[in-house]
C-alpha cells in the first residue's frame, strides 16, 4: 500500500511541471468558472447550467484518457517503469497509484465545476463524474498499457478522445449523431446531468454505461495480459 | 552472495547463454567482461531475477532467486545502463521517491548526493543534467540504499575518462563497505582498476575467468621485453637470464629510452582466445 502513496506523491510532484498534464487537469474546470460565472452570454433557450454539464462530459471524456495514457507510456519509454518495478513496486500498485492519482484531480476539478450547480445537484454530479472518470481511467490504462511511448499514445489516444468528448456535444444538435452516440458512455451521462436526479436514471443508460465499464477494463486485461508494463 | 550454476538462455533458436557458473564472494567487485551482445545484460536480469532462464540455478543472498522476497530485494542495488531518471524531477526529488519506496530516510538523500558529486545540483531538473551527471545519480539512487550486493551494467559507458575515473573511486568505495559488486563493461581498463575476478564472455560462454593480473600472465606466452632506444631504435630481448647481461650494457652505456615486457592486457588476451574485441561496436546487439 506504500507503494501507491508514493506513486501517488511522485505523480502530484512531477504534474506541477508538466504542462502537458497539468493541462488536461485545469483546462475543463477553468473554463468552466469563465463561461459559467464571468461571461454573460445571452443565448435563446439555453438551458440551465448549460455550460457545467457540457463541459463536464468532455472533461470525462478527456482529461483522464489522455492523461492517464501519457504517465504510463512516458514511464515507458523513458525506463523509469523499469527501475519502479525493479524496486519492487508491483504493476497493481504502480497502476492504482496512477489511477488514483488522477481520479482524485480530476475530482477536484469536478468540484470546481460544481461551483456553479445549485447544491442539492451536487452530490449526483460528483457521482456521474466519479463514475465517468473511473472509466475513461480504465481506458487510458489500456491505451498507456498499449502504447509503446508517448508518440504511439496520442495517436490512440486522440480519436478516442474526439469520439468520446465530443459525440454528446455534437449530439444536441443533430438526431443522428445523438442516435449512434447513445453506445458511449459520455453521451448517457450526458443525459443523466439533464434531469440531475437518481429518479431519472434509465435501465438503457446504465446497461451502456455498465458495458463501456467492462469492455474498458476487458480491454485492460487483455493489454496488460499482453503488453506487461515493458 | 551470488552463486549460479550452469545457466543457459535462448531467445528463439539462438543460445545467448550456455552453462554460466558464477561464485561472488561479500566484498568483491566481479567483472562481466565481453563484447556487445556477448551476453552480459541478459545475464544481468537473470541473475536479478528480472528475466526467466531455461536451465540451471541461481542462488543470491543464500536463496533461490525466484524465492526472493520484497524484503531481500531491497537489499540489492540494480543499476542498469538503459534505466531512466525522472525529467522534470530535482535530483534531490529523484532520490526522495526511491527513498519512500526502499523506507530510506531523507536524511540519506543529500549524502548519497555528496558522495556521487551532485549536491550543489539538488535542486536542478534531471532534464538539465549533462550525461555524466545523469550517470552519477543513476549511481546515487542505488548507492543512497546501501544495498549488499549492488549490479551495474556498463556504469561508465560512453562517459569521458574524468567521470569515468570519479565513478570508478565511486564503486570502490561500495567495496570497502563490504558491499558485493557484479560488472559488466567491455572496458578493460575498468576492468583491470576494478576488478577482483573476471569472466570473458563470448557468445554466451565464459571463455576464462580469473584476477585480471592472472588472465594476463597466464597467456604471456611471448614473454619479451622489448627497449626503446634513444637512437629510436627498438631491442627485444628474451624474458630470461640471458638477456639480464645485455639489458644491463644498454643501461650503463646510457642508450635505454624506456623497457617495456610484452605482457598481454584483457583486451589482447580476449581478441586471442576469440577473435575478436571487447569493444566490437559491430555488434550493437542486446538481447533483451
Amino acid at each position: 500500500m506504500r507503494n501507491i502513496g508514493v506513486i501517488f506523491k511522485k505523480q502530484l510532484k512531477d504534474t506541477f511541471k508538466n504542462k502537458t498534464v497539468l493541462i488536461q487537469f485545469l483546462m475543463f474546470p477553468v473554463m468552466t468558472l469563465i463561461m459559467d460565472n464571468l461571461v454573460s452570454i445571452p443565448i435563446l433557450d439555453m438551458p440551465e447550467n448549460f455550460f457545467v454539464k457540457l463541459f463536464s462530459v468532455m472533461y470525462i471524456g478527456m482529461a483522464p484518457l489522455m492523461s492517464v495514457g501519457s504517465i504510463i507510456a512516458e514511464e515507458k519509454e523513458k525506463n523509469t517503469l523499469r527501475v519502479l518495478t525493479m524496486a519492487n513496486v508491483k504493476p497493481w500498485e504502480y497502476l492504482l497509484g496512477v489511477g488514483l492519482y488522477v481520479w482524485t484531480l480530476c475530482m477536484i476539478g469536478a468540484g470546481v465545476m460544481a461551483t456553479g450547480l445549485p447544491k442539492e445537484q451536487i452530490p449526483f454530479f460528483m457521482g456521474i463524474m466519479a463514475v465517468g472518470f473511473l472509466i475513461s481511467i480504465a481506458a487510458g490504462a489500456c491505451v498507456g498499457v498499449f502504447a509503446q511511448n508517448q508518440m504511439a499514445a496520442t495517436s490512440i489516444v486522440m480519436p478516442v478522445m474526439l469520439v468520446l468528448s465530443f459525440a454528446p456535444m455534437l449530439s444536441m444538435f443533430n438526431d443522428k449523431i445523438e442516435k449512434v452516440s447513445r453506445v458511449f458512455f459520455t453521451q448517457q451521462l450526458r443525459v443523466l446531468m439533464d434531469t440531475m436526479t437518481f429518479d431519472g436514471i434509465k435501465s438503457e443508460t446504465l446497461a451502456v454505461v455498465g458495458i463501456n465499464a467492462v469492455i474498458a477494463i476487458l480491454l485492460f486485461f487483455v493489454a496488460f495480459k499482453r503488453k506487461g508494463l515493458e | 552472495m551470488i552463486e549460479a550454476k550452469g545457466i543457459c538462455k535462448s531467445f528463439g533458436d539462438r543460445k545467448v547463454l550456455d552453462g554460466i557458473d558464477l561464485d561472488i564472494g561479500t566484498g568483491k567487485i566481479f567483472g562481466l567482461l565481453g563484447p556487445s551482445g556477448s551476453g552480459k545484460t541478459t545475464l544481468i536480469k537473470i541473475v536479478t531475477g528480472q528475466l526467466e532462464f531455461d536451465k540451471g540455478s541461481i542462488c543470491i543472498l543464500g536463496k533461490d532467486v525466484g524465492a526472493l522476497t520484497g524484503k531481500d530485494r531491497k537489499r540489492i542495488g540494480i543499476m542498469m545502463d538503459e534505466h531512466g531518471v525522472y525529467e522534470r524531477l530535482s535530483c534531490a526529488d529523484n532520490l526522495k521517491i526511491f527513498a519512500d519506496i526502499y523506507g530510506v530516510p531523507y536524511s540519506k538523500v543529500m549524502p548519497a548526493l555528496e558522495q556521487v558529486g551532485l549536491a550543489d545540483s539538488a535542486r536542478k531538473p534531471a532534464m538539465k543534467l549533462s550525461k555524466g551527471m545523469r550517470a552519477r545519480l543513476r549511481l546515487a539512487r542505488v548507492f543512497m540504499i546501501e544495498p549488499e550486493i549492488l549490479f551495474l551494467d556498463e556504469p561508465t559507458s560512453g562517459l569521458d575518462p574524468m567521470t569515468m575515473r570519479y565513478i570508478h573511486k565511486l564503486i570502490l568505495a561500495q567495496k570497502e563497505r563490504g558491499c558485493s559488486v557484479f560488472l559488466t563493461t567491455h572496458n578493460m581498463e575498468e576492468a583491470a582498476a576494478l576488478c577482483d575476478e573476471v569472466a570473458l564472455l563470448n557468445e554466451g560462454r565464459i571463455i576464462d575467468r580469473g584476477a585480471p593480473s592472472e588472465i594476463c600472465r597466464k597467456y604471456n606466452h611471448k614473454k619479451r621485453i622489448v627497449i626503446h632506444l634513444k637512437s629510436g631504435g627498438d631491442v627485444e630481448l628474451a624474458h630470461g637470464k640471458e638477456s639480464a647481461l645485455r639489458i644491463a650494457e644498454l643501461i650503463e652505456q646510457g642508450d635505454v629510452e624506456t623497457i617495456h615486457s610484452s605482457e598481454p592486457t584483457l583486451e589482447t588476451v580476449f581478441i586471442e582466445l576469440t577473435g575478436r574485441k571487447l569493444d566490437d561496436s559491430d555488434e550493437e546487439v542486446k538481447y533483451a
